[in-house]
């Protein structure tokens, strides 16, 4: 219980710098804290207690193993936030080179 | 300003270099280790897709960015992108030999043998490529783009000051 | 699990660190402390995969994100509603851990999942797929639809990527300045 619900605070870090940080690496900062949180719930859904990592033996019959199914959504997850983080930080630089700045206060003319 | 960036993007030191060399191969061969036993130990495609592509990060930082687009060229890495997407869904279509979409249409051989588990580690190499032209393109965002960033830094915070 | 409680006590001061300190590399450092953390806690919770490969993708992103850093961070705004927003963003806060907090009293306990999907997974997977790491087996055989569509999403990045790093615009915009000089 106080497990899911440290992963709850962590969440909340990230969403605290998402809403009320002004710089654009700031932002994505937080966006990238929020994933973690994301991840770690799931694998931490996934943990059985006294449970073996979901690889079987050669030798002998493993009886417990932690759920399987949340750790490959987790991959999946984990690539999907380097792709949007590399997009995101691409499209911070196309800002700045437009504005000089990364004060999202500042970014306010929508027209190209 | 020229001058002193043309000498950075030439790299480290010797003593950097020489060792990159070394460690540039071990480094790819480990992740192409992790890609093929991917059925057979952790890791897998997504993993193996990375290491190979920070392999290329060390080259990078080490020799700086001419060497590397002499080497792949963005062409290659656009090529190599588009294999591992149809590499995948040509496995899938395959899958209606054996009856249906993603069915595990090769023999499945033994387990814990190399050759086995049917398509899953066709699969893992077709996600690898996946992985390692995102990595690279991930290099060539931060080299191509912020070519000009650390001149326009120094002036504003010129005029912060 | 003390050590799961420590290792997420230890994520979150380097989260906390991370947005609240001045120099935006010491941030992105930060950040880094954080996802190796992360690692650790994953090797810990049985989850070797993702281990591997979130060490890995954590390394990229720092690459990444340093090359996008200036020196300092913007000071804290003090103009305008400034009082108001703050309070507004604390008390959401507050709201949404109360009800995350009751939420999560109808989860199963901690070290218990209710296993109804993997149960078949754990006892059919080896037998239907002959492969030995299960997370593989799930991603590539049983689930791969999920992986197609995770290939599509990349593939998306990829063409974006390439989009905002293409030559054409960045010469317009060169010639732009040529011309407001």
């Amino acid at each position: 219980m106080m497990t899911y619900f440290l992963c709850l605070v962590l969440f909340c870090v990230g969403l605290y710098a998402i809403v009320r940080k002004r710089n654009i690496i700031k932002i994505i900062i937080g966006i990238v804290i929020c994933e973690y949180a994301v991840n770690l719930f799931l694998v931490l859904f996934a943990y059985k207690i006294n449970g073996r990592s979901p690889l079987y033996s050669p030798d002998q019959e493993i009886t417990t193993m932690a759920d399987p199914l949340p750790q490959a959504l987790a991959l999946t997850s984990i690539v999907i936030g380097l792709a949007t983080t590399a997009l995101l930080v691409g499209m911070a630089i196309r800002l700045y080179e437009k504005y000089g700045t990364f004060d999202i206060t500042k970014i306010n003319h929508l027209k190209g | 300003m020229k001058v002193k960036s043309k000498s950075n993007d030439k790299g480290m030191s010797l003593i950097v270099k020489t060792i990159t060399r070394i460690l540039v191969g071990l480094i790819l061969i480990y992740g192409i280790y992790i890609i093929l036993y991917g059925h057979i130990s952790p890791g897998g495609g997504f993993a193996g897709g990375f290491i190979v592509a920070l392999s290329y990060i060390l080259f990078m930082l080490a020799f700086g960015k001419e060497e590397i687009l002499k080497r792949i060229p963005q062409k290659m890495i656009s090529i190599f992108e588009s294999l591992g997407a149809i590499m995948f869904l040509v496995i899938a279509l395959l899958g209606f030999t054996g009856g249906y979409f993603f069915s595990n249409w090769l023999p499945k051989g033994v387990p814990f043998k190399f050759l086995s588990a049917g398509t899953i580690p066709i699969s893992n190499i077709a996600l690898a490529l996946l992985e390692v032209s995102l990595g690279l393109f991930g290099i060539f965002l931060v080299l191509v783009l912020l070519k000009f960033a650390p001149k326009k830094i120094s002036q504003t915070d010129g005029e912060g000051e | 699990m003390i050590e799961v409680n420590l290792l997420l006590i230890f994520i979150i001061i380097g989260a906390l660190v991370a947005i609240n300190v001045k120099d935006l590399l010491s941030a992105v450092v930060a950040v880094g402390v954080s996802g190796l953390g992360l690692c650790i806690t994953f090797l810990t919770l049985k989850a070797p995969d993702l281990a591997i490969t979130q060490l890995v993708v954590e390394i990229l992103c720092l690459v990444i994100l340093i090359r996008a850093t200036t020196r300092e961070d913007l000071p804290f705004s003090r103009s305008g509603r400034w009082l108001f927003n703050t309070l507004a963003t604390f008390v959401f806060l507050a709201i949404f851990l109360y009800a995350g907090y009751q939420a999560l009293n109808s989860l199963p306990i901690f070290g218990n999942p209710t296993m109804r999907v993997s149960e078949f997974y754990l006892t059919e997977g080896r037998l239907k797929t002959h492969a030995v790491n299960l997370v593989s087996a799930i991603n590539l055989n049983f689930r791969a639809y999920d992986t197609l569509g995770e290939a599509t999403v990349l593939f998306a990045a990829a063409i974006g990527v390439m989009t905002i790093m293409r030559k054409k615009s960045r010469k317009k915009i060169e010639e732009r300045d040529e011309s407001e000089k």
